[in-house]
């Protein structure tokens, strides 16, 4: 009877001094290691209560966040193909589907008229300057693993990407549809390479007149699991 | 400038606190016993990787890390994989209790303390993208800080708005609430009009909105929100906004 009621009285702690209750028996553990065969020899009557640890699944480290940079080649429509890097951070939803935002930095450089022209210059230098952010679905189409030599096996996962954002080039904001495909290569469980293909859709109305520009964007990226 | 940092800042802000809230306040590794005749371990964190290994009935496990559904283990032998929480809940633990792995459901919305989600819409005829965040101080109650960008064929708008949510059904799996607020709207005539002067105003709002409970921690929401745009003459705007969009909470 008196055992059955330590255990209820165990049960009935509250949470935090159970969880002191934990880090003692671990640190117990730790501290006992070195003379553990010891204690065998001369076994203790009475068992400490304090070796009793609950299982606390919801302690476990959680990795669904995604955090990283990137680089590549911006090619502005018109304005030539130019450095472009950003950062990106996503949450992995469940094993297919993650968000992600995305901000991202380039320059328009100039037009072929600018140039054949010699002299109008369409737009002013910090009008050049281009800065999207975005917010994009990603699909993990083919979950698998790369091969690179003998003996090593890396996970990987090819995935298809769209969302929608702003861009501002030419002094507007513009809105923004992305779509594309992207490789995410996992060196370690926690590090990962990404090479992304992406289109950015926008309208520019530079000339008075719309025209809905095609951006190709083809990045590298490092990102950390967390 | 302006609008731009101001609404990177408040992404930023998002972002930090979606950090701040995912990383665990304990990081520790748990040992638990299979129950099963065996329990298969994967060389990656989804169905479409291999198995590669089992651990038989009544070996330990240790539990790593977990990404989505997936739980990182170890075997006895050291090999290391990845386990289906489905397959981990069928573990015991030292006292020959089956494991109980947490799993967010309906029930934890009315717990929740915080709440953050994106939506996409109409404000006064331009595409508008905004993110929110919330803070529950009582089952009904809630306050609500949301950013936002607007753009259109004539000027673009920023957004900042913190208002107090009522939701007299926390417990329903689709759920009405309603919101009053206040807040700033800044305004940018587009560069290919005549140039006029940036305009900073002061707005107050009541909206209604629906909310449904997709799974785990996901939400829908739509909304309509009415603006009242104090002018700095006499007259004042009035503004709908129409959203739809995906929340989380915790």
């Amino acid at each position: 009877m008196a055992a059955r009621h330590s255990v209820f009285l165990l049960m009935d702690r509250p949470p935090a001094r159970v969880a002191r209750a934990a880090c003692a028996a671990l640190g117990l553990a730790l501290a006992g290691l070195g003379s553990a065969a010891a204690e065998e020899e001369s076994p203790q009557p009475i068992r400490p209560e304090v070796e009793r640890r609950p299982i606390n699944l919801a302690a476990i480290d959680t990795e669904d966040f995604e955090l990283g940079v990137f680089f590549g080649v911006l090619s502005i429509e018109d304005f030539g193909s130019n450095l472009v890097y950003g950062a990106r951070l996503a949450y992995h939803v469940s094993e297919r589907l993650f968000v992600e935002a995305a901000l991202g930095r380039s320059k328009g450089d100039k037009t072929s008229y600018e140039r054949l022209s010699g002299s109008a210059e369409l737009l002013s230098d910090s009008d050049r300057e281009l800065t999207y952010y975005n917010l994009s679905l990603g699909f993990n189409l083919l979950p698998g693993e790369a091969f690179p030599l003998k003996g090593w096996a890396f996970n990987s996962q090819l995935y298809l990407i769209a969302g929608a954002g702003s861009t501002r080039f030419a002094g507007d904001d513009a809105f923004t549809v992305n779509f594309g495909a992207g490789y995410r290569f996992l060196a370690t469980d926690w590090l990962a390479l990404h090479l992304d293909v992406r289109d950015h859709m926008f309208d520019v109305d530079l000339l008075g007149e719309n025209k809905l520009t095609h951006n190709l964007e083809l990045t590298a990226g490092l990102t950390v699991f967390f | 400038m302006f609008r731009k940092s101001f609404f990177l800042v408040g992404l930023l802000l998002w972002l930090a606190l979606a950090l701040l809230a995912a990383c665990p306040h304990a990081r520790a590794a748990e040992t638990v016993r299979v129950a099963d005749p065996y329990i298969e371990l994967r060389t990656g964190p989804g169905v479409g990787y291999p198995i590669f290994y089992v651990i038989d009935k009544g070996e330990p496990v240790t539990v790593l890390k977990r990404r989505t559904d997936w739980f990182k283990v170890r075997a006895p032998g050291g090999q290391e994989g990845w386990v289906h929480h489905q397959q981990l809940a069928r573990t015991l633990d030292d006292d020959g209790q089956t494991v109980a792995i947490p799993e967010p459901g309906i029930g934890d919305y009315s717990q929740r303390r915080w709440e953050m989600g994106v939506l996409g819409g109409d404000f006064s005829g331009a595409r508008l993208i905004s993110v929110y965040l919330g803070y529950a101080f009582s089952d009904n109650l809630s306050l609500e800080l949301s950013l936002g960008h607007a753009v259109g064929s004539h000027s673009g708008n920023s957004l900042g708005n913190v208002n107090l949510t009522h939701r007299p059904f926390p417990d329903w799996r689709v759920q009405p609430f309603a919101l009053i607020g206040v807040g700033i709207l800044h305004t940018t005539p587009s560069t290919t009009l005549i140039r006029s002067e940036d305009r900073t105003d002061t707005t107050l709002q009541a909206g209604l909105g629906l909310q449904a409970y997709l799974s785990r921690r996901f939400l829908i929401r739509a909304e309509y929100r009415n603006h009242v745009v104090q002018m700095s003459g006499d007259d004042n705007e009035e503004i709908d906004q129409w959203q739809l969009g995906i929340a989380f909470f915790f």
